[in-house]
């Protein structure tokens, strides 16, 4: 196994393991760090199978520097929106979906 | 080519992009008529390229002059220009509207203006993107400004929809990534046209795994059933001309890639009928009924239209089983595409006359609705009027749409997705006729009616009654989807 299959098994954990994190815990902040273990996963899967027999490929590097800038832009939004519900309901929790009437 | 600087395809992303900013400067509300101004433009560039490609160009733009494979490449079809005709035509009423809409300074009005304008960016940048990574970026962008559209308001129950809808798009957005890095590992490439030839019948396992996972993700992104939990909170609950925005444009976006995508690169990998196709037909027949169930049960009327959004969604997903097997220009596609035209036209026409309903009542349950009927008749008329094409009864674009769709399946015989369309129709009817049927009841005594502006109510007509006419010039769209090599 090299090492980039190395990288590529243990990004596609990562990003299995985060969407279980965004989908299972009720505490919002923790959905959010889980959303950015996901983002990690799938940006160590696109540099380990971008390897070529061990030769690091620059075109890969620089997508994830673009996804991570979505990804820091992406969590800020989440951060704002979860300390405003905290700051409305004083949970940092998701309200049940209820009917609204 | 003429210039590359004043090529209409970068000043599509451009444009939008660069009224938002000034929008965005001028200060919190501002910048209404810049954004009127600004998307005329781009209807026009639109048109232009329209133009363009019916007289038989393939307009395509290297950005920056470095092309594809190591840069990034922007071209147009029929789909995509179909698709940015749609954008703009769309959105220039529902600007009219939201001037007129928005009010005194309602934290809803403060950013408004910017954030449609990114919204339309990211909408165009998606449309015309031949390259997978460049549309996970417009994918992101697209779901970042509309997550903002629908927390503006700031209440309670806006904010958690956001938060949901937020979750959903990027756990979406993150498969597709996901599968875009498989392609680049497969492959080495993430264009379009390079990837193309590449992809095959022989793939290995790998490429298997990553089209399942950039088609779930984008149907997250899209609300198909039983991923369109997060849609009507966030659809229902948003302002009027940011719900008319969202489910007449938004959950397209999506959906155009994947139909992009089915066609295109993963088109080897797809045995006509094959077992994905029918999971995605099935899903939309799941849709259709529950989403419709929905819509004649619940209560509020901007949660109707909503959950009508839900289940209009499925008619887009019955036609994958239908793909394929014949030509690209089969009745089929033609008929979703139609569809997602119709219901562009009709969804915006509802949410619009739903919001001066609402305005105008003070209230937003159907049961609040009695008397409107004598109060606010050109109103409900736009209401039925986009019903008539969500019913899909002639001449509208919806019948078009339906009839197409309907030919395509008598055609291969298959029956179940027969029986489901039309009874989707009959559905339809339902809800419809459900408000209507309130809104004709004699009003309460002690009901008071605000004062509605009258650019509201025509907005909300203008847009019903292109809905109902465009069935009419169906063949002109038709054959601009298929100029220009669909591919």
């Amino acid at each position: 196994m090299t090492t980039g299959m190395i990288f590529a098994g243990s990004g596609a954990i990562l990003f299995a393991m985060g969407v279980a994190g965004v989908l299972l815990p009720t505490h919002l902040l923790r959905k959010i760090l889980a959303f950015n273990i996901m983002g990690s996963g799938a940006f160590l899967v696109l540099v380990g199978l971008g390897q070529r027999s061990g030769e690091p490929d620059p075109v890969p590097q620089a997508m994830v520097l673009t996804g991570i800038v979505v990804a820091v832009a992406a969590t800020a939004l989440a951060l704002a929106l979860a300390r405003r519900l905290q700051r409305l309901t004083g949970r940092m929790e998701l309200p049940p979906e209820a009917e609204r009437d | 080519m003429t210039s590359a600087a004043l090529d209409p395809l970068a000043w599509l992303i451009l444009l939008p992009m660069f009224w938002a900013t000034l929008a965005f400067v001028l200060g919190l509300g501002r910048g209404a008529w810049l954004a009127i101004i600004g998307i005329a433009l781009q209807l026009g560039l639109a048109l232009a390229l329209a133009g363009r490609l019916l007289a038989g160009g393939v307009p395509v733009h290297p950005v920056g002059g470095w092309g594809a494979p190591l840069g990034i490449d922007l071209a147009v079809d029929g789909l995509a220009a179909t698709m940015l005709l749609l954008t703009q035509a769309v959105a220039l009423p529902l600007a009219v509207y939201a001037r007129s809409y928005f009010t005194g300074d309602s934290s809803e009005r403060r950013f408004f203006w910017p954030l449609v304008g990114f919204l339309l960016a990211a909408m165009n940048a998606l449309f015309v993107s031949a390259d997978l990574f460049n549309l996970y970026v417009t994918l992101e962008l697209l779901g970042l400004a509309a997550v903002g559209l629908v927390a503006a308001g700031g209440k309670v129950g806006q904010t958690a929809a956001a938060l949901r809808y937020l979750l959903s798009t990027l756990v979406g957005s993150g498969a597709y990534l996901l599968g875009v890095a498989m392609i680049y590992g497969a492959y080495g490439s993430v264009s379009l046209s390079t990837l193309a030839p590449l992809v095959d019948r022989q793939a290995p396992a790998a490429v298997h795994l990553a089209a399942g996972l950039m088609l779930v993700g984008l149907t997250v992104k899209t609300a198909l059933f039983p991923f369109h939990f997060w849609l009507p909170p966030a659809h229902g609950g948003a302002p009027a001309p940011v719900s008319a925005l969202l489910s007449a444009l938004v959950v397209k976006a999506s959906y155009y890639l994947i139909l992009r995508l089915w066609l295109g690169i993963l088109a080897p990998l797809l045995a006509p009928g094959a077992a994905i196709a029918w999971l995605a037909g099935l899903l939309g027949c799941g849709a259709i009924l529950w989403g419709s169930f929905k819509a004649i049960g619940t209560p509020n009327l901007k949660m109707l239209v909503a959950y009508s959004t839900v289940a209009q969604i499925g008619y887009l997903f019955i036609v994958f089983p239908l793909l394929g097997r014949t030509s690209p220009g089969d009745a089929a596609l033609q008929g979703s595409v139609l569809h997602a035209v119709a219901h562009a036209l009709a969804k915006s026409a509802m949410f619009t006359a739903a919001g001066v309903l609402v305005k105008a009542t003070g209230q937003e349950t159907i049961d609040g609705l009695a008397g409107v009927a004598t109060r606010l008749p050109l109103t409900l008329f736009a209401f039925a009027l986009a019903g008539v094409t969500l019913m899909g009864l002639p001449p509208s674009a919806g019948f078009l749409a339906k009839w197409l769709l309907l030919g395509a399946a008598i055609g291969q015989g298959q029956w179940l997705l027969v029986a489901v369309i039309v009874a989707g129709g009959l559905l339809a009817a339902a809800y419809v006729f459900r408000v209507l049927r309130h809104a004709f009841l004699p009003a309460p005594v002690a009901v008071s009616s605000r004062p509605v502006p009258r650019m509201l109510e025509w907005v909300a007509f203008g847009l019903a009654a292109s809905s109902v006419l465009l069935g009419l010039r169906g063949m002109e769209i038709l054959r601009l989807l298929a100029a220009g090599g669909s591919s």
